[in-house]
């Protein structure tokens, strides 16, 4: 039993571990400051996917938190009880569906259409690929916000009530603000599972171009995209650079989950003390 | 008190329809957001569902096994995906369920109180690694050693069973491995939290009875939580179900599926990623997404049947 526990730990620890080691030839100081190199010539970087991955991620979290905070408060505030678990259900269901299929959909949806402000619509943008990514996001928000508003003591909202208060400003001034550690934590982790998907970009954001480019309406480079062509290229050099970018997705998703987990522990203890 | 209330003065009328109208404001906002949420659902399966129109009006029902797919000649069939998909994931289930179960009750029962903090922190932790570093890693680490060291031992002492063939570079039974990797964390999880809900009254009651550790788990842990921890495998089953980076990086695409599971394969979600940027005719591009609607469909259904069995028992465990 206890070999059980240890199997998943050891698998943990030669994931990290082959990509510590194999990531370290090719972690300098181009690698995070250019673009890729010319068919066929070693070196270069990825910075046009850190840049695109940033786009991708605030793209998503715009459209995400807002929607995954308010619809968090209805659930804790205002819902009644049965209308509540119909939507932790179904934002349940939504967080399993399989993400290349969130991509296919937006895919489907972008043929359709063509917005003619913000050019959206018949192609491949940052904007489709953020989308994808915030459909990602909005059920771990959502679920997290949830979490923290149900932990913040009712005796908090009822001394509001008593002093006149009336229920949206008791939200917005006094509910919201014990719990917006949790709301940015639960954001936090939302943001490293969007850093870390390629199949929603598939069909959403890949075709994009080798420089840096800070345009919404195109595609852009992205960090688990270029892993994943790097991966299947037959260059050793790119395969380097894919254990390398590996590297900075790993340690960047890593090191905000456990941050983000023991800061959501933390406001735990602390709004069950209030 | 009064049987009337003194009249309200004008300032403070103004302030209780602000009141009011800031109340309904406030829930029609959220009511919206909630409803923007839940319409997503309907919103994906309703336009995954028209891309892939033509193709359904093209192939019918027949697509689903159909096991021709030929660009060349336009001629599609979803056999051999489903197929694969149908196998990789149960195989995943083999290894995947037995460990989480096991996980589960270590984390629940036997570990000592101080290392279960951390030792589920480390198993939530591989859940957090994303997919396409596992697939890389699967790749060029975990690949060549499977095939290197354990297809052989296994092929020199089963190989009478036709599913144990010879070894070979890329495979199903490396993309087995990779989704049991991707499973284990969530179905462990919610077994975590399944045993440790049975109440403690019932489990130091059978112990009271004099039965063993062991006993006490098979008699009443067990059976209280068996349909909690099918729905816990469920789940893991449909994230395998869904997995389509890690798997196209090691399965090898290979179609017509062998009977060797050390043979390549293909399964939905890994033809999607495949294709993702081949169009070579409007029947392909909708048959592929007829692909997608038929993965959505059977992932739909195993996630809510899974989902309304955990949320009954999280109800029952807060009531």
């Amino acid at each position: 039993m206890v070999a059980a526990a240890l199997v998943a730990i050891a698998v943990l620890a030669i994931v990290v571990g082959s990509v510590l080691v194999r990531a370290l030839p090719a972690l300098n100081l181009d690698f995070f400051t250019q673009g890729p190199a010319l068919f066929g010539q070693n070196g270069g970087g990825i910075a046009p996917a850190i840049v695109g991955t940033l786009m991708l991620v605030a793209i998503a979290a715009a459209i995400s938190v807002p929607i995954g905070v308010l619809s968090a408060i209805y659930v804790s505030e205002f819902a009644p009880k049965h209308i509540a678990s119909q939507v932790r259900l179904w934002l349940d269901v939504l967080n399993g569906f399989p993400s290349i299929v969130i991509g296919i959909f937006v895919f489907a949806l972008a043929i359709k259409t063509k917005l003619p402000i913000l050019d959206i619509g018949h192609h491949q943008s940052a904007w489709a690929g953020g989308y994808a990514l915030s459909i990602i996001m909005l059920p771990l928000i959502s679920r997290t916000t949830m979490e923290v508003l149900a932990l913040v003591p009712n005796h908090l909202r009822e001394g509001s009530y008593a002093l006149g208060i009336s229920k949206w400003r008791t939200v917005l001034s006094i509910v919201l603000p014990s719990a917006i550690s949790g709301i940015v934590t639960g954001t936090t982790l939302a943001v490293a599972r969007a850093a870390g998907e390629t199949a929603p970009l598939l069909f959403t954001c890949s075709f994009a171009s080798q420089a840096v480019s800070w345009n919404p309406s195109q595609p852009v480079s992205s960090i688990p995209f270029t892993i994943f062509s790097y991966s299947e290229s037959p260059s050793p050099d790119q395969h380097a650079q894919a254990w390398a970018a590996a590297f900075i997705l790993i340690a960047f998703v890593l090191v905000t989950s456990l941050g983000a987990r023991a800061l959501l522990d933390r406001s735990r203890r602390r709004l069950g003390q209030v | 008190m009064e049987a009337l209330a003194p009249p309200v003065s004008g300032l403070r009328r103004t302030r209780h329809r602000l009141d009011r109208l800031g109340d309904r404001t406030l829930l029609a906002l959220t009511a919206l957001a909630a409803l923007v949420a839940l319409i997503t659902i309907a919103l994906i399966i309703w336009q995954v569902a028209q891309a892939a129109w033509p193709a359904i009006r093209h192939s019918g029902i027949a697509f689903v096994w159909h096991s021709t797919w030929n660009p060349v000649t336009d001629v599609y069939g979803a056999r051999e995906y489903v197929l694969g998909t149908l196998i990789t994931s149960f195989g995943a289930l083999l290894i995947a369920a037995p460990l989480s179960i096991t996980i589960g009750l270590f984390l629940s029962e036997l570990a000592p109180a101080a290392i279960r903090g951390p030792i589920g922190s480390l198993i939530d932790m591989l859940a957090a690694v994303p997919s396409v570093v596992i697939g890389l890693w699967g790749i060029y680490v975990m690949s060549p050693f499977i095939v290197q060291n354990i297809e052989p031992w296994l092929h020199s002492w089963f190989g009478f069973i036709p599913i144990f063939g010879p070894a070979y570079p890329a495979g199903v039974f490396p993309a087995m491995l990779v989704l049991a990797i991707m499973a284990t964390p969530i179905t462990s999880s919610i077994c975590r939290e399944l045993f440790v809900s049975v109440p403690r009254e019932l489990e130091e009651a059978a112990i009271g009875l004099g039965a063993t550790r062991w006993e006490m788990i098979k008699g009443v842990v067990v059976p209280q939580v068996k349909g909690g921890v099918v729905a816990a495998i469920i789940l893991g089953l449909g994230r395998a179900l869904g997995e389509a980076i890690a798997v196209t990086q090691v399965i090898g695409n290979g179609i017509p599926l062998k009977l060797s599971i050390f043979q390549p394969g293909v399964t939905l979600a890994s033809q999607l990623a495949n294709q993702y940027s081949s169009s070579i005719s409007p029947l392909f591009t909708a048959s592929l997404l007829y692909l997608a609607l038929i993965l959505l469909l059977i992932t739909f259904a195993a996630n809510l049947a899974a989902q309304r069995i955990v949320h009954r028992f999280e109800r029952q465990r807060t009531n």
